[in-house]
């Protein structure tokens, strides 16, 4: 029974192409998409590998570690892109994961080096606001507080800029955290679920600041020719977020993978990022014209252990001060 | 006819069930924390309020729209089918450039000088639903109407009863009849509400059940929480089936001539009372669709080539989820009219269920057979037929009773059974709520979301998967434009359905 319904079922499913070898990249949505990295990334690895390189979209990033929990080590996936810092630890304990092998990318503001995971791109989170509208943007979060500025920001339970945040705000308030989300709890117009609700909100005109990167604005000026948005720096510093690809332990390609791995901190591969991940590449390279206009001048991170440590409190710090 | 309708009955059941279990299995048990139920209280009362205030809203919009005869009224029937099909986020990008922060209402009383009303919080919460399920109460309410013979309204005239007696003796008993159903409905629908409860409750205070679980499922991997949460929320889902069972009360007005004969229009207060019935309905649900949707139009132009392999998969899983939720929904109501009713809490309960469980368990019990991303399409293909099911299943049973009660004896006694009676009798008499389903399965699982993301690859996207990958890489006015394309296809699978069965009652 169980052998005649997967045979009947695999008769709907497109037959994969037999002979050349497959490298399936589990990843997240948006990362697919035609203007996303993924097309780009494509077709340069194939140009090299000689192999069908096979995109699997599970969500978010967030959602792409419970899907690789729940396949556990039957999951097809060979590789994992689009996990982040604040997810490794969790991804860590799984067991799923094998060595990448590549040396730690070169070119982020704080050594991340980690066995398992290799960074391939990166942001920091920032405010993102019109500049024509708000010409004196809030210099800190609280500062952001006392302002009546209305903002849009992603729930950390559903989305990993909105988990971002939470810790951004942990990581400079520590134990006043609690304190900074009441107060800026009038200024929260709404929280979404995800990061593209909350940058449509603000585009709409709904909001007068979102929560996204400081990379987003480079999207406005290069993508559409619109210089109106900046972000805001904060006094505080602010708190980043790495992307990073991991191989699966029982990869049927462990070979393909780790070219994979390597091939990510080619500049074939960072080349496309910025212009379509809108994110700082990993390593080395030139930076698009008009892509960066300044820097925030203090970068915050947790660990990847503090970061998982640290995160049941802060979200019901976050939850307790904006129910009130 | 009958075993047929026991086993889909029981085949609903179990796959509603089959995948809460797989996930507990899975999990070894279920589990619940303290702040489940502050979410628990929110969406109930939510779920109430969305509900009571839908059904009350749709009352005078039924009533007005059955007996007044006006330019457009048929059009305006069809769109009242609209706003349950926009995806939820078009939905809410409409309700906003109306009564958001920068939208019209605003705008206008900023210009008055008159303080600014804000739509975050219960309040947005409860204009939403309302927005999105209003239409589809009155369009149930409505066929309520439409099925009492005119015969009896005729009788009603020559009798000169008053509007007060014509409401008593006639529109009560078949009110008794459609409300709980229809409440049941939307009420469950509401409780599963994630998207429109968090972005419109304006943050934390407003989660609700279905958010928990997707904590649960996508952040923690906490399954058994996420099945302690779903099961809940089918119980409580449950309980408003239940309840709706034994709320109504078949009407009984007997059959008629099946002659349309035009009610007389009402005169005085009650005339002014339709018009605005009518006027309200019409520019609430025009308003926030045409706010959204025309200035995405322009954009339809240059979609990106991505967009029309998934629109043709979209319509192939639309039309064979509506095959087989209007086959299944037909066996059920008339299994039930004939004395099935347990068959109601299966046909209510995928309702209550929520998608990414149910997405999560199927995945949970499959994928140890086949690579899941072999099944995306029929999965989404079954998914759909359930999640549709309750709705279809709603909307045939009261015509499905009348029937047996005015007809059954009369085909039992001419020996009418299976296939000739279904083609004589069953599919005629029911074809205008038949269109109606086929249309809304249709629609509606053009639309849907849930299933495909957790089992696609890239080259099996469906329309609304499309759209999210788009507005997840900034391009907002893409996905905007890819949306009314979404918008246009659903309608226009929901106007050829309806607008069938609906003609062919004529």
């Amino acid at each position: 029974m169980r052998i005649s319904l997967a045979a009947f079922i695999s008769c709907l499913a497109i037959p994969a192409a037999a002979e050349t070898p497959v490298l399936t990249v589990l990843t997240y949505d948006s990362f697919i998409s035609e203007w996303g990295p993924g097309p780009a990334v494509e077709k340069a690895f194939e140009s090299i590998c000689s192999c069908d390189v096979r995109f699997v979209s599970g969500g978010d990033g967030a959602s792409l570690l419970a899907r690789l929990q729940l396949e556990g080590a039957s999951s097809e996936a060979d590789v994992v892109l689009g996990l982040d810092t604040n997810l490794t630890a969790a991804a860590e304990a799984t067991g799923l994961f094998a060595p990448h092998g590549q040396p730690a990318a070169n070119a982020l503001p704080t050594a991340y080096d980690n066995a398992l995971f290799l960074p391939y791109d990166w942001s920091w989170f920032a405010f993102v606001y019109d500049k024509t509208k708000h010409p004196n943007p809030p210099k800190s979060f609280e500062e952001l507080a006392a302002s009546d500025l209305k903002v849009v920001i992603q729930d950390p339970r559903s989305s990993t800029p909105g988990l971002g945040l939470l810790l951004w705000v942990k990581a400079a308030y520590g134990d006043r955290a609690a304190e900074i989300w009441t107060g800026l709890s009038d200024n929260i117009l709404t929280v979404t679920p995800g990061w593209s609700e909350a940058y449509g909100l603000f585009t709409e005109g709904e909001a007068d600041m979102v929560l996204s990167y400081v990379t987003s604005p480079a999207y406005h000026r290069i993508g559409e020719q619109d210089d109106t948005k900046d972000w805001a720096p904060f006094s505080e510093g602010h708190y980043l977020q790495v992307e990073v690809s991991g191989i699966l332990a029982n990869s049927d390609q462990p070979e393909l993978a780790q070219a994979f791995m390597a091939f990510t901190q080619s500049p074939e591969f960072q080349s496309v990022i910025p212009e379509t991940n809108w994110m700082y590449p990993a390593t080395d390279i030139a930076l698009p014209e008009g892509f960066e206009t300044t820097r925030p001048e203090k970068s915050l991170l947790f660990s990847d252990v503090e970061a998982q440590s640290t995160r049941q409190a802060a979200l019901e710090e976050w939850q307790s001060s904006l129910s009130q | 006819m009958a075993k047929l309708a026991v086993a889909i009955g029981l085949f609903a059941l179990i796959l509603v069930t089959a995948p809460l279990v797989a996930v507990a299995y899975r999990a070894g048990g279920l589990g619940l924390s303290a702040a489940d139920w502050s979410a628990l209280r929110f969406t109930l009362w939510q779920a109430l309020l969305s509900a009571i205030l839908s059904v009350l809203l749709a009352i005078p919009v039924a009533k007005a729209l059955s007996r007044r005869h006006f330019f457009g009224r048929s059009t305006l029937i069809t769109l009242l089918g609209a706003p349950f099909l926009l995806p939820v986020i078009v939905a809410v990008m409409g309700l906003l450039a109306l009564f958001g922060r920068s939208g019209v209402l605003n705008t206008a009383l900023s210009a008055l000088g008159l303080p600014t009303l804000s739509i975050y919080g219960l309040q947005g919460v409860l204009i939403a639903h309302v927005f999105l399920n209003f239409p589809l109460a009155t369009r149930m309410i409505l066929q309520g109407w439409q099925a009492i013979p005119a015969e009896r309204f005729r009788l009603a005239e020559s009798l000169s009863f008053t509007p007060r007696e014509i409401h008593r003796h006639l529109e009560r008993p078949m009110l008794i009849e459609v409300l709980p159903g229809t409440f049941a409905t939307i009420f469950a629908m509401c409780l599963t509400s994630f998207a429109v409860a968090l972005i419109l409750g304006g943050g934390p205070r407003a989660t609700t059940l279905e958010l928990a679980i997707y904590q649960a499922v996508r952040f923690e991997f906490d399954l058994a929480h996420a099945a302690g949460l779903a099961l809940l929320q089918v119980l409580v889902g449950g309980l408003a089936a239940l309840v709706a069972w034994i709320a109504a009360r078949q009407a009984g007005f007997g059959a008629g001539l099946d002659r349309r004969l035009p009610l007389p229009a009402p005169t005085g207060w009650r005339l002014w009372l339709d018009s605005t019935a009518i006027l309200f309905a019409t520019l609430f649900l025009l308003g926030p669709m045409l706010a959204v949707l025309l200035p995405a139009i322009s954009g339809l132009l240059d979609l990106p080539s991505q967009v029309w392999p998934a629109l043709a998969r979209s319509l192939a899983v639309a039309l064979g989820s509506t095959l087989l939720t209007c086959v299944t929904a037909l066996v059920l109501a008339l299994g039930a009219a004939r004395g099935q009713r347990w068959l109601d809490i299966a046909a209510t309960l995928p309702l209550a269920t929520s998608g990414l469980v149910l997405g999560t368990g199927l995945f949970v019990l499959l994928q140890p057979l086949i690579p899941p991303a072999s099944l995306a399409l029929p999965v989404t293909l079954l998914v759909n037929t359930l999640l549709a099911l309750p709705f279809a299943y709603r909307l045939l049973l009261p015509e499905a009773r009348a029937l047996e009660t005015d007809y059954g004896r009369l085909a039992d006694s001419l020996g009418l059974h299976g296939l000739a009676r279904l083609r004589l009798l069953s599919l005629p008499r029911l074809a205008r709520p038949l269109g109606f389903s086929a249309g809304l399965t249709a629609a509606l699982s053009m639309g849907d979301l849930g299933v495909i993301a957790l089992f696609a690859s890239e080259s099996q996207a469906t329309l609304p998967l499309v759209i999210q990958r788009l507005s997840g890489a900034y391009k907002q006015d893409v996905a905007a434009a890819a949306s009314v394309l979404l918008v246009a296809s659903s309608f226009a699978l929901f106007w050829l359905f309806d607008r069938k069965g609906r003609n062919a009652q004529a």
